[in-house]
């Protein structure tokens, strides 16, 4: 049985189901794109119940050849690393459809370019060929930049030019690079082929190495993003429709982290090796930079999306301390993110709705009209804060452990975003629910409908339960987490390989 | 020996406050206080039978489940109880129970009051598995989340601004502090890797503690300290706490004054093997303790809100504890802890009845001769303001007299530690008198309306002061010098202190009459000066920056908070929309630039391209005619 | 007696001729599209000639293609224009300009 095509596809049959419904019946519209997901997401339910939690190795593989002439296949596999972004995504996507339920406009249009959406995602995911990763990679684009353009804010136009225009830059690079490391895989082996696992074992020298790393690391570092790459971010974020903000920051944006783990980092690994001290250093300064950016918005969104850059330099931090602790912490803290920064999101969202205003300063005092979403917005700000107990302290825990054998002085100016998360989220808190309800126009707002309970009811679930019994998931990203750090490992401990070591900083990584 | 009864000990309030958050609304606010005192009794009853299956080198061990693991590190949701645990449980649980069932008094009138005792529960779930903590990692969960209990109680009436800032002031300020306590468990844990032990469990920590490297235990420890100093409220991450009086006086009690506070001294005396390696540590921690214990001892005095000045004496108590713990005598830090506990809850309860008489009034200037409309809360507050002055046969007499004892006796100690705390305690006895005279004598000065009101509290209220009350004097009895049970029931878990071994004769009796004596002397003088009538002008300079807290807060908001948020603000509005993204828009416009030039050759009508077609296509016969 | 294939090369240049002035001078579509149509059958009639000369059958049939194609983009063509009137009242070139830019 099929099942990880089923998963990919299945949302794209969705879509061209919904071309056959006519454009007023929009509950049926609805029905079906969200009946749709659901199952796509029962699907992902199966596939992580048949998951072998003990093998490291790919799982559920599927081939078949694609472009013969140039040796392009369908491969698609699933193991630790992506099998949990695989099922956030197929939980994400049925929460942003039903936080759709308040687009009127071009209903039918929407609901499609979520469901290729969703397609293009679960793909990036579970591709094993590099060209077929390239194409989902850019079908994700097409429908992102639609759900800017179409339903976004003001400035919607620029910010959805800015997103395109910001990630092609990147990924063409990559197909660049992609191709000549196929080619080279040829002249080497006389093989001409596109798979991950065959390209993982050619050796390049380190020059060629260094250059293709770029190419992938820009692509990725522009999507994740890496500080100083971010800026698209705030732009996308503040003009998206809430379930494009959503998806956006659950989803998107651990695309390109996971690219680094999946491709990047076992592709290259002495390429890697010698990055990590800037790599390193980027994602530290993003740490702070972003958290003392988001400290001075006005927006809530906006505030959110700078959050979004400092939380992912901590799974940048761990990904380049190549160590497991590292590792799983990065994998875990990428969970962690979509789902906390998802559910901020929907909340943001569920203010506007309502009063149609996103700016700190229009709110406070919502805890006395609204009582049930001030609860979960305490309860999502403490897990972005990185509460032990919570889901987001366990990925940072880690994160640091492992960042602290490999770079300590830099895990030392890291660690100090523990103090600034709690700065910027308390503030805009403070602000928002606590204080007295002074504008009239807030008396006006309702609390939570059963709609937005049952959006926000499975991330807070989560949110809990993997702060306080992570271990199904660690024990599943372990093996796989090893596999992807065996050759970078190898190399930093084999190869006396000359390094530019960056101040402050020990010689003895991993042993 | 293992037993599954500790873990019942944080599920009870985790279930009731759980039960308060999702039905509170709905079973009406009576039921839901004694939901909450229930749980908390039920786990006081445990603890009690925990405590006596206890011997004192016994430990008591429950594990649910393996929390976090990444080979080689792993932590495990595992409880243990040893003799200290025993002792900090009984607190919490005990005192806790009683100022729950004072909170069903104070806090009837408040329509929040599920959520008050949802919150109050969660507090004693976290400070008990922080107690209960078998390894760092959980321990710090419960660090962690008792500091986010205090964060939503201190916020607790959250319309006013100033109580929801406070709040914030002390989530933030902690945290501060857990970030040297996260790194001090990185740095350990990767040390304890090198030492082929990859644990943070305390037993493990135990027996691998004397390899650690000398240099790395210093500061290993002092990023202990500093965690500590952010939870405990020491010198320089004390400023959360004064303001932390905004929450509900119940909280006051419970949080900041008889247990959450208390945690870092806890911490400290958890970790004594680890503190004993590091000498320059351990006298870092005494001078900052004997520092906060007199500089918060001073601003106390000149404080006229009457929960400030608990605090402010909380937060010099706090510095006596680690002044104990720094001279290498933890079991006089933890014996103050626990009388601490009794007497300082009991002044906050009692502070409580009075604001609570007086309709919501905190200011002591606007008190006075209440000692007849409240007999009740007067004399539990003097019992309790005897035991913190220091007065025999009073609970902190003992306490107190055993710190200064071993600041001045022990091998760590010295003779101006000792003369700081000395000081302090006569401090200590002025300031509290001057209190308990200011607003139990003399003549009211409050207006009439809020006079005709004021009336003693009801018995859920007045019984828990009793019992306090009560425990202030009995507490120290624990330690008497002719039978004392104290020591030789946590001995096998901080180790012997014995002031003996310092070689010269100490003269025990001269220290105690000295100390004694100048408790006496701070209290006459509080007689003298405000007895009946205040009798000395509150002005001048120096009252003026004791009153205004040495400027301190002034001070970090000046060389911090400002400049710091300056940064952010410039970072905010003109390094990243200016420069990052100026750059990516100046290559956007530059190839906009580019573009310009060539865009004017598309004119867009079809002829114009046709003939350049043309154009084209004769060039090309013309070059390819002519080759 | 059977004219010089000369003759027929000159009158196709010339027809192509005036289809090309036709279709870069003329300021209305149509004229222009009838233009298009001018020089297509300019070329045919080359291909007709020299299918007559060299005695094949090859350019009589690549102008039955050329004719299809003539006619299919007659089609195509006439109706952009007429929707492009309906919209804009126009028939110069010079009005439209959409694809500008």
């Amino acid at each position: 049985m099929p099942g990880l095509s089923l998963l990919v596809f299945l949302p794209a049959v969705g879509a061209a189901a919904l071309l056959l419904i006519p454009r007023g019946a929009m509950r049926a519209l609805f029905s079906l794109a969200f009946g749709f997901s659901l199952a796509v997401f029962l699907v992902s339910l199966w596939i992580f119940a048949r998951f072998d939690p003990n093998a490291a190795g790919m799982q559920a593989v599927e081939r078949a050849a694609w472009i013969p002439a140039y040796g392009i296949e369908y491969i698609v596999g699933v193991d630790g690393l992506s099998l949990f972004l695989v099922l956030l995504t197929a939980l994400i996507v049925p929460i942003a459809i039903l936080a759709s339920w308040t687009v009127h406009d071009k209903v039918k249009e929407y609901l499609f370019f979520m469901l290729v959406l969703e397609t293009g995602m679960l793909g990036t995911l579970v591709a094993l060929d590099l060209f077929l990763f390239y194409v989902f990679w850019e079908v994700m684009l097409v429908p992102m930049y639609f759900l800017i353009g179409v339903w976004g804010g003001q400035r919607r136009l620029y910010a959805a030019v800015k997103f395109v225009v910001y990630t092609m830059t990147g990924s063409l690079l990559m197909l660049v690079a992609i191709i000549f490391l196929a080619t080279r895989n040829y002249q080497v082996t006389q093989t001409l082929t596109f798979g991950f696992q065959q390209l993982a074992n050619l050796r390049l020298p380190f020059h060629e190495q260094m250059w293709l790393f770029l190419a992938f690391a820009l692509s990725f570092a522009i999507k994740v993003p890496l500080f100083p790459l971010h800026t698209w971010l705030p732009d996308a974020h503040v003009e998206a429709p809430t379930a494009g903000s959503v998806i956006l920051a659950a989803i998107l944006l651990k695309m390109g982290t996971y690219g680094f783990i999946r491709f990047a980092i076992p592709l290259f690994p002495e390429a890697a090796l010698a990055a990590a001290p800037y790599v390193t250093a980027l994602a530290v300064v993003g740490i702070v930079y972003g958290a003392m950016v988001a400290m001075m918005q006005d927006d809530i969104k906006k505030l959110v999306a700078y959050s979004s850059v400092s939380h992912l330099g901590f799974v940048m931090l761990g990904l380049f301390a190549f160590n497991l602790q590292g590792a799983q912490g990065a994998v875990y803290q990428m969970l962690n993110h979509g789902l906390s920064t998802g559910a901020l999101f929907l909340i943001v969202g569920m203010i506007y709705d309502r009063r149609h205003t996103r700016m700190i300063a229009d709110f406070g005092g919502l805890w006395k009209q609204v009582p049930l979403l001030s609860a979960v917005f305490l309860i999502v700000t403490f897990s972005s804060i990185g509460l032990p107990g919570l889901n987001g302290f366990v990925g940072e825990f880690l994160i640091l452990l492992g960042a602290f054998q490999a770079h300590p002085g830099w895990t030392v100016l890291a660690t100090s975003g523990v103090v600034l998360g709690a700065i910027y989220m308390l503030w805009m808190f403070r602000r928002v629910v606590y204080g007295p309800l002074v504008r009239p126009e807030n008396r006006l707002m309702a609390d939570l409908s059963p709609r937005e309970i049952a959006m926000l009811a499975p991330l807070v679930a989560l949110i809990v339960f993997m702060g306080v019994y992570p271990r199904p998931f660690l024990s599943r990203i372990q093996g796989s987490a090893r596999v992807a750090l065996e050759r970078v490992e190898a190399q930093s401990m084999a190869a006396p390989l000359v390094r530019v070591e960056s101040a402050g900083e020990r010689t003895d990584r991993g042993r | 020996m293992t037993t599954n009864l500790l873990r019942w000990i944080p599920l009870l309030p985790l279930a009731a406050a759980v039960l308060n958050v999702f039905f509170g609304g709905r079973w009406g606010k009576r039921f839901a206080g004694i939901l909450a005192s229930a749980a908390v009794f039920g786990s006081f009853l445990i603890a009690l039978r925990v405590f006596m299956l206890l011997s004192p080198d016994a430990v008591l061990r429950d594990t649910l489940y393996t929390w976090i693991e990444s080979e080689p590190f792993k932590a495990q949701v595992s409880f243990q109880a040893d003799a200290l645990t025993a002792v900090m449980l009984l607190v919490i649980t005990g005192i806790g129970f009683l100022i729950h069932l004072y909170s069903t008094g104070y806090m009837a009138h408040d329509e929040g009051e599920a959520r008050f005792f949802a919150y109050l529960n969660l507090f004693v779930f976290f400070m008990s598995v922080l107690v209960l903590a078998d390894n760092l990692l959980l321990f710090f969960v419960g660090w962690e989340g008792v500091g986010l209990c205090s964060f939503l109680l201190i916020g607790f009436w959250y319309e006013d601004p100033a109580n929801t800032t406070a709040g914030n002031k002390a989530f933030i300020v902690n945290r501060i502090g857990d970030f040297a306590f996260l790194l001090g468990m990185l740095l350990l844990f990767w040390e304890m890797n090198r030492l082929g032990v990859p644990s943070l469990d305390f037993a493990a920590l135990k027996d691998a503690a004397a390899r650690i490297a000398p240099d790395t235990a210093v500061l290993i420890t002092l990023l202990f300290f500093i965690g500590a100093t952010g939870k405990s409220a020491q010198i320089p991450l004390y400023v959360w706490l004064p303001d932390a009086m905004a929450g509900p006086t119940p909280v006051s009690a419970l949080i900041h004054a008889a247990t959450m506070v208390t945690a870092g001294v806890y911490l400290t005396a958890r970790l004594n093997f680890l503190f004993v390696l590091a000498p320059y540590t351990l006298s870092l921690i005494a001078i900052i303790g004997a520092a906060t214990a007199l500089f918060a001892g001073t601003i106390a005095v000149a404080q006229n809100d009457i929960k400030r000045v608990l605090a402010y004496s909380t937060v010099s108590q706090l510095g006596y504890m680690f002044l104990a713990a720094g001279v290498g005598a933890f079991s006089a830090a933890v014996f103050h802890l626990f009388t601490h506990a009794f007497f300082k809850a009991c002044l906050f309860l009692g502070a409580g009845s009075v604001i609570h008489a007086m309709g919501g009034e905190q200011d002591m200037r606007k008190m006075g001769g209440l000692r007849r409309r409240l007999p009740a809360t007067y004399w539990t507050y003097l019992i309790a303001g005897l035991a913190l002055a220091g007065i025999p046969p009073t609970a902190g007499f003992f306490s107190k007299d055993r710190i200064l004892l071993e600041a001045y006796a022990s091998p760590h100690g010295s003779l101006a530690l000792w003369l700081v705390g000395w000081i302090t305690a006569g401090l200590t006895a002025f300031y509290m008198f001057r209190q308990l005279f200011l607003v139990f004598h003399g003549t009211s000065r409050a207006p009439e309306s809020v006079q005709a009101h004021v009336h003693e509290s009801p018995a859920a209220m007045t019984i828990p002061l009793i019992v306090l009350a009560l425990g202030s004097i009995a507490a120290g009895w624990l330690a008497l010098p002719s039978r004392d049970v104290w020591d030789p029931w946590l001995q096998a878990v901080l180790g012997r202190s014995n002031p003996a071994e310092h070689g010269e004769a100490v003269n025990e009796t001269l220290l105690v009459a000295l100390t004694v004596g100048i408790a006496l002397v701070g209290i006459a003088a509080a007689y003298f000066l405000y007895g009946r009538e205040r009798r000395v002008r509150e002005d001048g300079p120096l009252w003026g920056t004791l009153a205004q807290k040495y400027y301190i807060d002034e001070l970090y908001d000046f060389l911090f908070v400002r400049p710091f948020t300056a940064a952010a603000n410039w970072l905010a509005r003109a390094f990243d929309p200016g420069i990052i993204d100026g750059a990516v828009n100046g290559v956007a416009g530059l190839v906009r630039g580019i573009s310009a030039s060539g865009r004017r050759l598309q004119s867009g009508n079809v002829q114009h391209y046709l003939f350049a077609f043309l154009i084209g296509t004769i060039l090309i016969f013309v070059y390819w005619l002519r080759r | 007696m059977q004219a010089p294939i000369e003759y027929y090369l000159v009158l196709s240049a010339v027809l192509f001729a005036i289809g090309v002035a036709g279709v870069v001078i003329r300021r209305d579509v149509i004229v222009i599209l009838m233009s298009i149509e001018l020089m297509l059958n300019a070329v045919n009639l080359t291909f007709i000639a020299f299918s007559r000369f060299m005695g094949s059958v090859e350019g009589q049939v690549i102008v039955f293609f050329v004719m299809t194609v003539a006619a299919a983009e007659a089609v195509v063509g006439l109706a952009i224009v007429i929707s492009v009137f309906r919209f804009r009242q126009t028939l110069d070139p010079r009005d439209m300009q959409l694809l500008k830019w």
